[in-house]
């Protein structure tokens, strides 16, 4: 049996905008992935925990709050203080373009802006986690 | 430090990627596992069945949370349909649970059913094992909730925990075999809503027709979402497990589980190995062809795959 790529979909902060990160649940699911949804106003705390625990081979995080330059490398951090840098993490949402570069080298793989086709979310999971 | 020993160590990481392993039918997963069989037994397994939207996640998360007073360990493993289509599923458990995350004390699972019928998913049973070597004290099983096929759930279960919920139908439901028969313990959860007493009354009624019932399950009235009455259903799981440990049940009842386990596991062996012998898709929808025009039936076909498995595996 082919095994399933688990991903983690997770809003950090606090803006109560969760329908692009249900948009992209779905879509993953529909492409036979096993999404683990922990819903709004989530801590990096939790998300690190959480993706510890379900054992996933990527964290998504959507954030429109305009907090992601501190949210979404406090993750990636966290993550590799536990030992955890092979999980893919990789953010979406309202992000401005010149934020992405310094977002990248603080370990966030891939940023997907406004407008993104889910297909290209899909296939960026599908190669780059780990194995 | 090799995964055994860190796992032995309660270490997160290496359970997490334990039961991800054992989930795939990883063969090193599964010898590990082996190994560290003679340390599990210790944690009290708890099943949480009802319908859809019945709260079985909100209650868990409060029970748990009472547990944690306790300072037990606890852990949750949560249960969720996997599409039979793409094999893709939403995990959505952990949203009724978003505390406990953090918690040093708690583990939370979700799992995929991955196409088990009965609610249980194929791995659920192995990461009970392994929850339990991790150091649970207290593990809760959530089910997919598809309402009248759970009944896996006792075999894997000390104590099974019915969920329901007022205005899901009439009393006809509560005497229909089945998911009413397998609950040790009732919940009546958003008692606070209209007609909570009368679904109490009438899953009351559905129990006390059965008088020779050495353990009466007691049905409790619950408001998870407010956090009314979980204290109460805490001590009617905790009754049953007394019952249990005093009446020797509980031993009884673990035997009959490993016996149904070691059925299943010869079961989904056989179909592997017999699916994998006659899986040529070519013949199978020929076959099937055939059984729609009425050229065959499907009794002969499946007798005719048979005698060539077996003969195939005499062969050997």
């Amino acid at each position: 049996m082919e095994r399933p790529i688990r991903v983690l979909v997770a809003k950090p902060g606090l803006d109560g905008h969760d329908r692009g990160a249900k948009v992209i649940a779905r879509a993953l699911r529909d492409a036979g992935m096993e999404v683990i949804y922990t819903g709004l106003r989530q801590t990096p705390e939790q998300i690190v925990s959480a993706a510890i625990q379900e054992d996933v081979d990527c964290v998504a995080m959507s954030i429109l709050s305009g907090a992601h330059n501190t949210l979404l490398p406090k993750v990636a951090a966290m993550l590799k203080a536990e030992g955890a840098e092979d999980i893919l993490v990789i953010g979406g949402g309202v992000i401005p373009q010149e934020d992405i570069p310094s977002l990248k080298e603080q370990g966030i793989k891939e940023i997907f802006t406004p407008g993104t086709p889910t297909q290209v979310t899909i296939d960026y999971i599908k190669s780059n986690v780990a194995n | 430090m090799d995964i055994e020993k860190r796992i032995l160590n309660h270490d997160k990481r290496a359970a997490a990627r334990l039961i991800s392993m054992v989930e795939n039918k990883d063969p090193e997963g599964l010898r590990i596992l082996q190994n560290l069989y003679s340390h599990s037994g210790n944690a009290y397994v708890i099943g949480i069945t009802g319908p859809p939207g019945a709260g079985k996640s909100t209650l868990t998360d409060k029970l748990t949370k009472l547990l944690r007073k306790q300072d037990k360990q606890v852990a949750v493993i949560a249960v969720d349909p996997t599409s039979p289509f793409t094999g893709g599923a939403i995990l959505g458990d952990r949203v009724r649970m978003n505390d406990l995350s953090v918690d040093p004390g708690v583990f939370i699972r979700s799992m995929g059913a991955r196409g088990h019928l009965g609610g249980i998913s194929e791995g659920t049973a192995a990461a009970v094992k392994i929850l339990d070597i991790y150091g649970a004290d207290f593990i809760f099983v959530e089910t997919v909730g598809v309402g009248q096929s759970e009944i896996d759930i006792v075999k894997n279960c000390d104590t099974t925990l019915m969920v329901m919920v007022p205005g899901l139908g009439d009393d006809i439901q509560a005497i229909k075999a089945g998911v009413m028969e397998i609950g040790d313990v009732f919940a009546v959860n958003k008692a606070d809503r209209d007609g909570a007493k009368r679904t109490a009354r009438e899953i009351d009624m559905m129990l006390d027709f059965n008088k020779e019932l050495e353990w009466r399950p007691p049905v409790d009235l619950v408001v998870a979402y407010e956090n009314k009455g979980v204290d109460v259903l805490l001590n009617s799981i905790m009754d049953h497990r007394e019952y249990l440990l005093e009446s020797g049940k509980f031993h009884e009842k673990r035997v009959a589980n490993a016996k149904s386990e070691i059925v299943e596991m010869i079961k989904e062996r056989i179909e592997r190995s017999m699916l994998d012998n006659s899986r040529n898709e070519e013949k199978l929808d020929a076959l099937s062809k055939q059984i729609v025009e009425r050229t065959v039936d499907p009794f002969s076909v499946v007798e005719q795959l048979f005698e060539a498995y077996i003969a195939s595996v005499e062969a050997k």
